[in-house]
């Protein structure tokens, strides 16, 4: 609850620094100082602590699941301004404007982490997007931004309204939007339930860019300001995530083994298509949206699993994917040439940013002493521990190995190449610092997850 | 008394890992070279020490464990026992001959490179020792990753595809180790990892089956066992020599180790089911690849794939199941260290010398250095085993147990030994003798270190042909663990 609030106050207060001041740095200081303080007064929750108090009537509230996730992705955020905010105040006009949509998002974040009742996560999942849209589109002389824009809003807008006509059927057969409500009733199946149902997991699915619902991802992710293809890739898409994990959960946890079957056929579209698909890619930029499609098929294992290894390795996928992702994006933001060429002979140019970028991506592709590789291990584990399903933790890890071969060709031209195009960019130490300090995180991770998951009481 | 015993594995482990890390940070000019030669040799120390102060009856004192992860019951630990410290003993022997092979400002960023090799000697002491699964798996990859890089920056022409190609094979190798370790791991009583809890589980026939072809795939793509060998002969045609020498000489037998360690005490019943397939494909696999190392010109391609026959041989012995072969190929591991160093020494000076590998271009390097041929013969009489060698002792013991298994098996494998003999002598041949011509014209002989570093090995060649005693007590009681089930 502390976050909600304060986060909607402090986007409406990054809006009047853009009046107060004409300096672009100002914004940037004052958002991380907003999500310093989101952090704490999260954590203060977590330690009981409460400034508001707001009879929601049972539709919103939040247990340790909820707040460390809303921790990870506060955490993910600060990452993201510290890395990539020098991007964002580069923008022409409308600085605080864009901080100010960020906040909004964090604020639906929230909503998203501790809804309990179907309308709660319809509002959180339109108060994220519908900033999103604006942010897409926020390079306006760009077409390629504005169509990103576009198509994002019309694919956005018609996965919600699947999601609301799968909400409607799911209330006419609970009478009620509580997800208690909806978990009782469905312990026996009516054709109703299952319309809903399927409706809900399509959305759901449209939101977190599965198989066969992700067309819109490369478009989108390739079109938008690279500075916000980072966001939209990590931290929005985990909260989706956390969505469709809770949803199914507590609202159709009792019948999983209808509906399990399902998820796993689209983890497998998914991974397969999000693979093969990033291997050919030419463009850095674009082979990470499929990327991103990639590590979500892993993501849908933890929904498929649905236990507490499962919920760990879900967070622990939110921070890792997160920070690895946004590490890479800040580097690439900075190059005008979004090819992998572009990267050649980058370790002898900037080789303490190279290191951090490497940690980045070997965590992406599960290498061993990095978070990426716990992520993939509390996802198998958990298929294993389901059971008679082993052959989608078998396949999981063949695509594993797919993804190593697109993710080491990054690798290899930042190493092993010679430069053959000579990149106009400059890194400032202090953005190496940070870089450095989000990969040893990486590693601490890798070595120690229970650091991160023993605050996780399940 | 026994804290002291109980620090070994752990040393093992540290002396090379700060070794590695020291090496990076120390960019004068010899200083890496200096801290990583001085810790290769304690580990030198530290596993002569365990071996003599470590008695078989300490064995399972001889553990070390750190707390680790709590919530999924794996903890740091741990073991040395009579198998591990004959691997650890070649991992200590092999780096330091590495180390000195590697010439004075021969690559670039020097201080890396050492990083990289002392990084590497860790994950292979910690593969050897680790006496949990998880751990196992972490070392087993991580020793792969220095390799990765080392391969790919310092190597020859085509590094980048061919090491490339050797990383996604053994990467999906040990994806799929994982999954069968966390399998097993959901199916202990207590929730763990470690070994004693693996070992003490009850499959039936059918989840072994499946298991067993999860890990053995990991194994074979790393021994490497035809058809799962593709990777090999440009790996190690492409790495820098010294890290040839490091993947030929210690790295393979990671797989072999494996199975010993961890196949045959877990699933008999799948290895009592499969055996006899498996050996016979090894069988055939040897004799192609000795078909495929006689038609070779390359020095290099028909090292490797000599030992993927050499490698056969060991894994077949290790699925016969009887003592005497379990025995052999402990001590075959060693030797085959050694053995494959020694020719990648000479095949590295020849090639440094000359600049060509190519067998067709060489010859009359006798007349022009005498010590380095005298050595490369013995190196190659070792590699086909004649008595007085080492590998002979080994490979005597391999076929001892494989002809009690099956006389037929053995007689195919030992074509086999009669091809190795066939493109051994040809080459030495080739190389060696005839006239000399304009490539080998200016040939220098060895260097006073190439000298140490060869009368280092021919002592090692010569004193476990003539008197194997000492190494054979050690090994003596390692068949036990692995074989228990099958008695």
């Amino acid at each position: 609850m502390n976050v909600i609030i304060l986060s909607a106050i402090w986007g409406v207060l990054m809006m009047y620094v853009g009046f107060i001041t004409k300096n672009k740095n100002v914004p940037t200081y004052v958002a991380i100082a907003g999500i310093i303080l989101l952090l704490v007064v999260n954590w203060m929750e977590y330690l009981g602590m409460f400034f508001f108090n707001v009879d929601t009537k049972g539709m919103l509230e939040y247990d340790s699941f909820s707040l460390i996730f809303n921790q990870v992705i506060l955490f993910s955020t600060l990452v993201y301004f510290l890395l990539s905010g020098s991007q964002v105040s580069s923008f022409k006009n409308n600085v605080s404007d864009l901080y100010a949509l960020i906040f909004f998002i964090i604020t639906g974040i929230s909503v998203v982490a501790g809804f309990k009742s179907l309308l709660m996560l319809f509002i959180g999942i339109e108060i994220i997007s519908i900033p999103l849209y604006v942010l897409a589109g926020s390079e306006k002389s760009n077409l390629k931004s504005n169509e990103a824009a576009l198509k994002y809003f019309l694919m956005g807008a018609f996965s919600t309204g699947l999601m609301l006509m799968g909400i409607a059927f799911l209330y006419g057969n609970a009478g009620t939007f509580m997800l208690e409500g909806i978990q009782i009733g469905a312990t026996e199946i009516t054709p109703m339930l299952s319309i809903g149902l399927i409706l809900l997991l399509c959305s759901m699915s449209f939101k977190v860019s599965a198989a066969p619902f992700h067309f819109w991802t490369p478009d989108v992710y390739d079109g938008s300001p690279t500075v916000f293809t980072s966001f939209m890739a990590t931290i929005v898409k985990s909260a989706a995530f956390f969505a469709f994990f809770k949803l199914f959960q507590n609202a159709f946890g009792n019948i999983r083994e209808e509906w399990g079957i399902l998820v796993a056929i689209i983890a497998v579209f998914t991974l397969l298509i999000g693979n093969i698909t990033a291997v050919f890619q030419q463009s850095f930029k674009r082979m990470l949206s499929y990327s991103s499609i990639a590590q979500a098929g892993f993501m849908l294992l933890g929904v498929f699993a649905m236990n507490s290894f499962a919920k760990q390795g879900l967070i622990l996928y939110f921070a890792a994917y997160s920070l690895a992702t946004i590490g890479i994006f800040a580097v690439l933001a900075k190059f005008k040439d979004h090819s992998i060429e572009a990267f050649n002979g980058f370790a002898k140019q900037y080789p303490l940013v190279a290191l951090g970028m490497l940690i980045c991506i070997l965590s992406l592709a599960g290498i061993p002493l990095t978070a990426g590789f716990f992520a993939k291990y509390y996802m198998l584990l958990g298929v294993i521990e389901h059971g008679n399903m082993i052959w989608l933790a078998i396949f999981a890890v063949i695509c594993a190995a797919v993804s190593v071969y697109y993710y080491f060709r990054v690798v290899q031209a930042i190493y092993f190449k010679e430069t053959t195009i000579q990149a106009d960019v400059t890194f400032s130490k202090p953005f190496a610092y940070i870089m450095l300090a989000n990969a040893g995180l990486i590693i601490v991770l890798g070595i120690h997850p229970d650091w991160l998951l023993s605050y996780l009481n399940i | 008394m026994f804290t002291a015993f109980d620090n070994f594995p752990a040393l093992l482990i540290w002396l090379p890992l700060i070794g590695g890390l020291l090496s990076f940070l120390l960019k004068k000019e010899g200083m890496a070279r200096i801290v990583s030669m001085a810790s290769s040799l304690l580990s030198v120390v530290v596993v002569v020490a365990s071996m003599i102060y470590a008695k078989p009856e300490h064995a399972l004192l001889n553990q070390v464990s750190y707390a680790w992860l709590h919530g999924l019951g794996s903890s740091f630990s741990f073991l040395l026992d009579e198998l591990t410290k004959t691997l650890c003993l070649l991992t200590a022997i092999v780096f330091p001959i590495v180390l000195l092979v590697v010439k004075k400002n021969q690559y670039k960023n020097e201080h890396i490179f050492f990083g990289l090799l002392m990084l590497t000697q860790c994950g292979l002491m910690g593969v050897f020792m680790a006496a949990d699964a998880l751990v196992f798996y972490f070392f087993w990859e991580l020793a792969l990753i220095p390799v990765y890089f080392l391969s790919s920056i310092w190597g020859g022409e085509k590094r980048i595809k061919a090491t490339f190609k050797f990383f996604i094979y053994t990467f999906i190798g040990s994806l799929l180790l994982l999954i069968g370790i966390l399998y097993m791991y959901l199916q202990t009583e207590d929730q763990s990892f470690s070994i004693v809890s693996f070992y003490r589980l009850q499959l039936t026939a059918q989840q072994q089956f499946g298991l067993f072809f999860l890990f053995f795939s990991a194994f074979a793509i790393k021994m490497p066992i035809v058809p799962f060998h593709t990777w090999q002969p440009e790996a190690y045609e492409q790495a820098p020599t010294p890290v040839t020498m490091v993947l030929s000489g210690v790295m393979v037998k990671m797989g072999v180790f494996g199975v010993i360690r961890w196949l045959l005490p877990l699933f008999p019943l799948a290895v009592k089911e499969f055996n006899g397939p498996i050996i016979l494909l090894i069988s055939v696999g040897m004799i192609y690849a000795s078909l495929i190392a006689i038609k070779q010109d390359s020095l290099k391609r028909l090292i490797a794939y000599s030992s993927i026959a050499h490698i056969g041989l060991m894994a077949a012995g290790v699925f016969a199941l009887k003592d005497i072969a379990m025995q052999g190929v402990i001590l075959q591991m060693f030797n085959h260290g050694i053995n494959i160093v020694a020719l990648w020494v000479v095949a590295d000076m020849i090639e440094k010398q000359t600049g060509v590998c190519k067998i067709s271009e060489l010859g009359g390097i006798a007349t022009k250095a005498p010590v380095l041929s005298v050595f490369f013969v013995v190196a190659a009489m070792a590699n086909i085993a004649l008595p007085l060698t080492n590998a002979f002792v080994g490979e005597f013991m391999i076929f001892n147990g494989l002809f009690n298994y099956n006389p037929w098996i053995a007689a195919l494998a030992g074509i086999s030994i009669i091809l190795s003999a066939i493109y051994t002598l040809n080459m030495i041949k080739n190389v060696l003798y005839g006239s000399t011509n304009s490539v080998t014209e200016g040939f220098t002989d060895a260097s006073t270190t190439q000298i140490i570093v060869f009368s280092i090995l021919v002592s090692f060649i010569l004193t476990i042909g003539i008197y194997p005693e000492p190494l054979l007590n050690v090994i003596k009681t390692a068949s036990s663990i692995p074989l228990f089930p099958f008695k």
